[in-house]
């Protein structure tokens, strides 16, 4: 029986390879979301909203809830769930808002 | 098929899962020139989403069912005409001088590579699929509080799991389906804590026998429930989440007929993370912005109004799939060859053959009526609202309070969810209501009211109109205008895959 979904898939990736979330190393797989990634390691938060500065991440996985926005590489509010992962990728947990490129 | 470049396709196809992929096929089969627009890197859609290439998965098929259905649609897709435009994220389709659409789409993976596309074409097919319908309550922003969907979605395309020991909860189908999948990848699932009952779907018989098909998926989702030693809870709900920084237990209450909690039921549940939802939502504001007619489901959501063919009440623009009411796969591939039949035999005046247009139509109808009992026995029930308490987060983009809608209502008046709205910033976030729509529709139609029965009460859409279907980067809103008008953008980027 598998005991984790890549065995379960026969998941044969290329070799993992490493991004960063507020400097702390997490390893992802070719193909991998920067949000699934993170999930892997067992971290679910990675945003603190405008208001009451509470954590959050990944709730709808499908570009949908904007709940997952993140800093990466700089650039804020990028939906981590639709946003491939990229060795070397740079995650810092986005504080507050980040309205100014975005209309609606 | 078109002579230059800049001549409109004969169809645009927006959504490349199930319905979308049906349709484009046999479009294109009839000689119909078509794109395919979809936001995701590859094809396949929500229910057929599935890991990128990279990740190098040989066995794809081992989350899904039918997974043989979407390869074969892939393969035609492969073998054909059609134009693929994966990373596209449609923000809206206008009508150009009468006869003719344009399709407007920013790129890349999160619609922020800011390069903007219009693809013209004659006619349109909607195939945007569904998103989950949630109901608040408190806790449910706590990391680890995930959609059922959600958490399925990231499983099927990331191979993770957002936790190790996971409870599943909510209402409608898609629990069992969800429970099954992460017990098979791993995961522990102590319990399916459903808010209805089954016991719905014994009032329609004849709908149930006409699909074994449903029949043998429930078995399959059943038997690996129990190997897994997954307990089912009916007439229950989650009413509150522990925890701060993360998931630590939740608390499981017993609910009465119309979804109040049972007072002294409740029993906490340890678990690192929680997938809930409540049935899905059709994805249809690119047709409500061009004044398509709509209808109320059996279990209160917007759907489209669509005729004996798929056209919606606007000429030249169809829909198939959960656009026109949640029913699944099979029903959105029968519905996506319908379009594809109906907008041939528009364009090019074939005589669409009469014996498959009967079939199809026969199996489309047969599972209209099983969606529809399926909804109705798991429609959310006026007493939900019980569960929150007045600082329970419903809004989650704005922070927006059940104590703040109430007093919106009862203190200053508001009776329909645009006036909360105006008055709270409720939907007026990153989602525009998506998430919190169906919540603040309820509560602003107020508890206690007279109302019509549970299950037939309707429930107001997130937001029937939406200027932009996505949010767009201004750079590329002010960009736009500078296209080149012609049907075909200039380059496809794939992003990802
Ligand atoms: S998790 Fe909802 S947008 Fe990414």
């Amino acid at each position: 029986m598998a005991r984790t979904p890549a065995e379960l898939a026969g998941a044969n990736s290329g070799a993992p390879f490493e991004i960063t979330m507020d400097g702390r190393p997490v390893p992802a797989l070719p193909g991998q979301s920067v949000a699934a990634a993170l999930w892997s390691a067992g971290i679910l938060a990675w945003r603190t909203t405008r208001t009451t500065g509470r954590p959050r991440g990944a709730f709808c996985g499908i570009g949908q809830c904007y709940d997952c926005l993140a800093t990466i590489n700089g650039e804020p509010n990028r939906r981590a769930c639709l946003v491939p992962a990229r060795p070397g990728d740079a995650i810092t947990t986005q504080e507050g808002h980040g309205h100014a490129r975005i209309g609606v | 098929m078109p002579v230059s470049a800049s001549d409109p396709y004969d169809l645009a196809v927006i959504g490349a899962g199930s319905a979308g992929l049906a349709g484009a096929v046999t479009a294109a089969g009839l000689g119909l020139s078509v794109a395919l627009l979809d936001a995701a890197p590859q094809t396949g859609g929500q229910f057929y989403r599935h890991p990128a290439r990279a990740i190098g998965a040989a066995r794809p098929e081992a989350l899904h069912h039918d997974w043989a259905a979407f390869a074969a649609l892939r393969r035609r897709l492969e073998r054909s005409d059609v134009r693929h435009l994966p990373g596209h994220h449609v923000w809206a389709v206008t009508q150009e001088d009468g006869e003719q659409w344009a399709v407007h789409a920013v790129t890349g993976a999160d619609g922020t590579a800011e390069r903007s596309v219009r693809v013209r074409a004659r006619t349109v097919l909607l195939a945007t699929g569904a998103y989950e319908r949630q109901l608040p309550f408190p806790g449910w922003t706590v990391p680890g509080v995930v959609g059922a969907g959600g958490a399925q979605a990231m499983l099927k395309s990331g191979l993770v799991l957002p936790g190790k020991r996971i409870v599943v909860a909510g209402s409608g189908p898609l629990l069992l389906a969800v429970a099954s999948s992460l017990a098979v990848a791993g995961a522990r699932v102590p319990a399916v804590i459903e808010a209805s009952g089954y016991l719905g779907y014994a009032r329609h018989p004849r709908a149930l026998a006409a699909h074994p098909h449903k029949l043998v998926e429930a078995a399959v989702h059943g038997a690996a429930l129990l190997r897994h030693r997954v307990r089912l809870c009916t007439r229950s709900a989650v009413t509150e989440v522990h925890g701060t920084e993360r998931v630590a237990a939740v608390t499981v209450t017993r609910l009465d007929r119309d979804w109040r909690p049972v007072r002294g039921t409740g029993r906490r549940i340890d678990c690192d993370a929680l997938a809930v939802g409540h049935g899905l939502v059709p994805q249809i504001e690119l047709a409500t912005a061009l004044g398509c007619a709509t209808r109320r489901t059996t279990d209160g959501t917007l759907a489209l109004t669509l005729d004996a063919l798929q056209e919606t009440s606007v000429r030249g623009l169809w829909a198939a799939g959960e656009t026109g009411g949640v029913g699944g796969t099979q029903l959105a591939l029968a519905e996506g060859e319908l379009a594809g039949l109906a907008a041939a035999a528009r364009l090019h005046g074939h005589p669409v053959h009469e014996g498959r247009l009967r079939a199809l139509r026969r199996r489309r109808d047969r599972m209209r009526a099983f969606a529809e009992a399926m909804a109705v026995s798991h429609a959310p029930a006026a007493g939900w609202t019980d569960w929150l308490t007045d600082d329970t987060e419903v809004c989650r983009c704005e922070e927006v309070t059940a104590g703040t809608i109430r007093a919106a209502v009862s203190g200053l008046g508001a009776h329909d969810a645009r006036t909360v709205k105006l008055l709270t910033r409720a939907g007026m976030g990153w989602c525009q209501g998506r998430m919190c729509g169906t919540a603040t529709a309820c509560l602003a139609a107020g508890e206690g009211a007279a109302e019509p029965p549970a299950a037939h009460r309707p429930v107001e859409p997130p937001a029937e109109r939406r200027p932009l279907a996505v949010p767009v980067p201004l750079s590329a809103l002010a960009a736009s205008p500078d296209e080149p008008a012609g049907g075909r953008p200039d380059t496809a980027p794939a992003d990802g895959d």
